[in-house]
């Protein structure tokens, strides 16, 4: 692996000679472990563990409820039931894979806006981004298809309201909505895809955050202060890093530790604070609750699916000029997977030069709206579809989208960046004082 | 950054809550303080064995149970009865039918509740978690954390909030509940008051009975609460332990590249 130079494992033993010279694991081990990494990472760089923790945790209890779960339209709700009354600790496994993808979703929230704060999807980490946002869509897969497996009310009616999205997609749309499906309505053969691909997804995304992981740690990370690490000589970087045992391992396991004592208060106390109470009445084709809302995590881009109706005239222009092919419903489906890849497009969008929002002083206020805009298009996500909830979520959508096409590629032209560090030495040592000592023996 | 970045998170959960958006605006749901609310709260056990007379006496009638086994009556946690009272219970009060022998038969502890829905009676068993009466303060549902999360308040309100009003729609009666969705509910006023008595000589007055029934109904839908709760004590403590060992460890292996002139960041 390239990168930055560091100390390379060297085989002791014979044994470990043996070994190295027909698998070199151990150093690939090594070297992950012990990557240089620069050490003014602030505590925004402690996501990254977060959500390598909320993957295992999603995937062992899973299986453990696969075990117990039966994937049937007749089943299916009396089988959950089973596993929170009949199964050894089976609440709890079950508790904690519901609020697990909760804090999934806060995690990767967290770690993308942190990314769009100092800058990491700029060159060279852009396949990094990518990557990371194909996980995060991933995620987002995986999070609905596991909605839906215990067959409560918001399952079926989130999974009818959500693939009928699909079917808005001109010409080939209600092909592939049956496809999904597996019929022309959602009924067993969805359950049983959902289930399967719920299974297998997670392993995707695992084998992904490998490849993220092993984007990044060729580029180096990235920092609060956006510089990079001096390569000139492994003196020099060594200058500017440390390695990640033990330093960045006890410092992210402290934070880990941190939000797991929240987490399990949560599920302990209010295991259904986040979820639908709906969701405990078994799925009935024939009944639709009163209001079919996502999860909390999905609301974001739920706001902005709904944003876009027939009224707006952005969209009246585009079903003029495209001879109807794009609805008003089509076009909230492009607006909802637009969103996405707006925020995948980020690395040649912006046009600054300085990669660390810390010394963009304009920036720094578009940047903080956006998360404003955020957790306000989250909110209107979870209002009913009428006023004023629509026009504020087209206010809300139109920033998403003006941030990202508008703002990103104008702010690097028109603002004056300040000053940067010359190197992360400096800024470490700005932070800390004069740094004259030693590294610990 | 971090700690703008954590109130933005905890904004954006607080904000959409499922609870939220569930419920209308009309309904008067009132916060009935339960033994079991709040992370310290337990199940009555007295009071789950009064709530289950209520139930097999009354609600029985028209609503089932039947993801509630019988045998779990006597788990502890719960109303906790004696086993050969639940073995007398079953075979007093319910049949079912089994197909080895092709009739109906005593219920035994193995069997669940039977299914019910006579009338069109919703089965009763996850009641208390599919109704949120709670979703304050400003619709972040956070209250639930010390009200817990509304469902058997909800049920005792829905008891307690017949007006004695009565209207015919396409041939239905209905009767306004201030609880309701909607404020008309096809369901007859079940309990007026002294509907049951108790062996213990506990009040069986309609609010009485009606909280009654309402914890119990709470305990058929989450029976391992007092479990789960517990579990949640046992894994926050030994979580704080671990996070001020692991605070201390990185404090300590960051002192000598920090140095002494450490400046609060």
């Amino acid at each position: 692996m390239s990168g930055i130079p560091h100390d390379h494992y060297e085989p002791k033993s014979n044994g470990a000679k043996w070994v190295h010279s027909r698998l070199p694991v151990i150093g690939l081990l090594y070297d992950t472990i012990m990557i240089p990494t620069p050490k003014n990472l602030n505590w925004m760089w402690i996501w990254g563990i977060i959500l390598t923790f909320c993957l295992a945790m999603q995937i062992i209890t899973g299986v453990i409820l696969a075990m117990h779960y039966t994937p049937h339209v007749d089943l299916a709700f009396a089988s959950v039931e089973h596993i929170m009354r009949n199964v050894n600790g089976g609440h709890m496994i079950r508790y904690l894979h519901m609020n697990g993808a909760s804090l999934f979703f806060v995690a990767v929230y967290a770690h993308i806006f942190r990314g769009l704060y100092y800058g990491s999807y700029k060159s060279p980490r852009e396949i990094t981004w990518i990557i990371g946002m194909l996980i995060f869509v991933l995620m987002m897969g995986a999070g609905f298809m596991g909605y839906v497996l215990p067959w409560g009310q918001m399952s079926f009616w989130g999974a009818t309201v959500i693939t009928g999205l699909f079917g808005a997609i001109p010409f080939v749309g209600e092909a592939i909505q049956t496809l999904l499906l597996g019929g022309p309505a959602v009924d067993n053969a969805t359950l049983n895809r959902f289930f399967s691909l719920h299974y297998l997804l997670p392993f995707v995304i695992a084998g992904l955050v490998i490849v993220h992981i092993w984007a990044f740690h060729t580029t180096g990370n990235n920092n609060p202060t956006g510089v990079e690490v001096r390569r000139t000589s492994k003196a020099d970087a060594e200058k500017d890093t440390l390695p990640f045992w033990p330093y960045f391992v006890i410092k992210d396991l402290f934070a880990l530790a941190v939000i797991l004592a929240v987490f399990f208060a949560i599920v302990g106390f209010m295991p259904n604070y986040l979820g639908h109470p709906d969701n405990y009445i078994e799925a009935n084709a024939l009944a639709t609750p009163a209001h079919i809302v996502p999860e909390w995590y999905f609301l974001p881009f739920y706001a902005i699916l709904r944003a876009f109706t027939s009224e707006v005239w952005i969209v009246i222009f585009f079903e003029f000029i495209s001879g109807g092919i794009i609805d008003a419903k089509f076009f909230g489906v492009l607006a909802m997977f637009g969103a996405i890849i707006v925020m995948a497009l980020a690395p040649w969008l912006d046009t600054s030069s300085v990669r660390s929002g810390r010394y963009r002083p304009m920036f720094k206020w578009w940047f903080w709206i956006l998360v404003a805009d955020f957790v306000f298009l989250t909110w209107l996500g979870a209002m009913p579809a009428e006023e004023p909830y629509a026009t504020l979520s087209l206010i809300g959508s139109a920033y998403w989208f003006g941030y990202f096409l508008v703002i990103l590629p104008l702010l690097g032209v028109i603002e004056k960046p300040l000053p940067q560090p010359a190197t992360i030495e400096e800024d470490f040592a700005s932070h800390y004082g004069k740094s004259d000592a030693t590294p610990a023996e | 950054m971090f700690k703008k970045l954590s109130i933005a998170a905890i904004a954006a959960l607080a904000l959409t809550s499922g609870a939220f958006a569930a419920g209308g605006g009309d309904q008067k749901i009132e916060n009935i303080d339960f033994s079991f609310d709040g992370p310290f709260g337990k199940f009555d056990q007295n009071q789950l064995q009064r709530g289950l007379q209520v139930y097999t006496e009354v609600c029985s009638a028209c609503h089932g149970l039947k993801y509630v086994p019988l045998r779990t009556l006597a788990d502890e946690g719960g109303p906790h009865l004696p086993e050969d009272q639940v073995r007398a219970y079953a075979a007093d009060n319910f049949e079912v039918y089994d197909e080895s022998i092709e009739d109906f038969r005593a219920a035994t502890p193995v069997d669940h509740f039977p299914e019910n829905n006579g009338a069109g009676a919703p089965d009763l068993s996850m009641m208390a978690k599919a109704r949120a009466g709670f979703h304050g303060p400003y619709g972040t549902g956070i209250n639930q954390l010390l009200k817990g999360m509304g469902g058997p308040d909800y049920i005792a309100s829905l008891l307690l909030g017949y007006t004695g009003e009565e209207k015919e729609e396409a041939g239905v009666t209905l009767y306004e509940n201030t609880a309701f969705p909607g404020g008309w509910i096809s369901m007859a006023p079940p309990l007026y008051g002294e509907d049951v008595d108790y062996n213990d000589g506990h009040a069986n007055d309609l609010r009485s009975i009606s909280e009654d029934v309402s914890a119990f109904l709470m305990w058929t839908a989450e029976p391992k609460m007092m479990a789960r709760k517990q579990a949640g004590f046992v894994s926050v403590f030994f979580l704080t332990v671990l996070s001020v060992l692991l605070y201390l460890t990185n404090k300590r292996i960051w002192a000598p590249i920090k140095g002494k002139g450490r400046k609060e960041s």
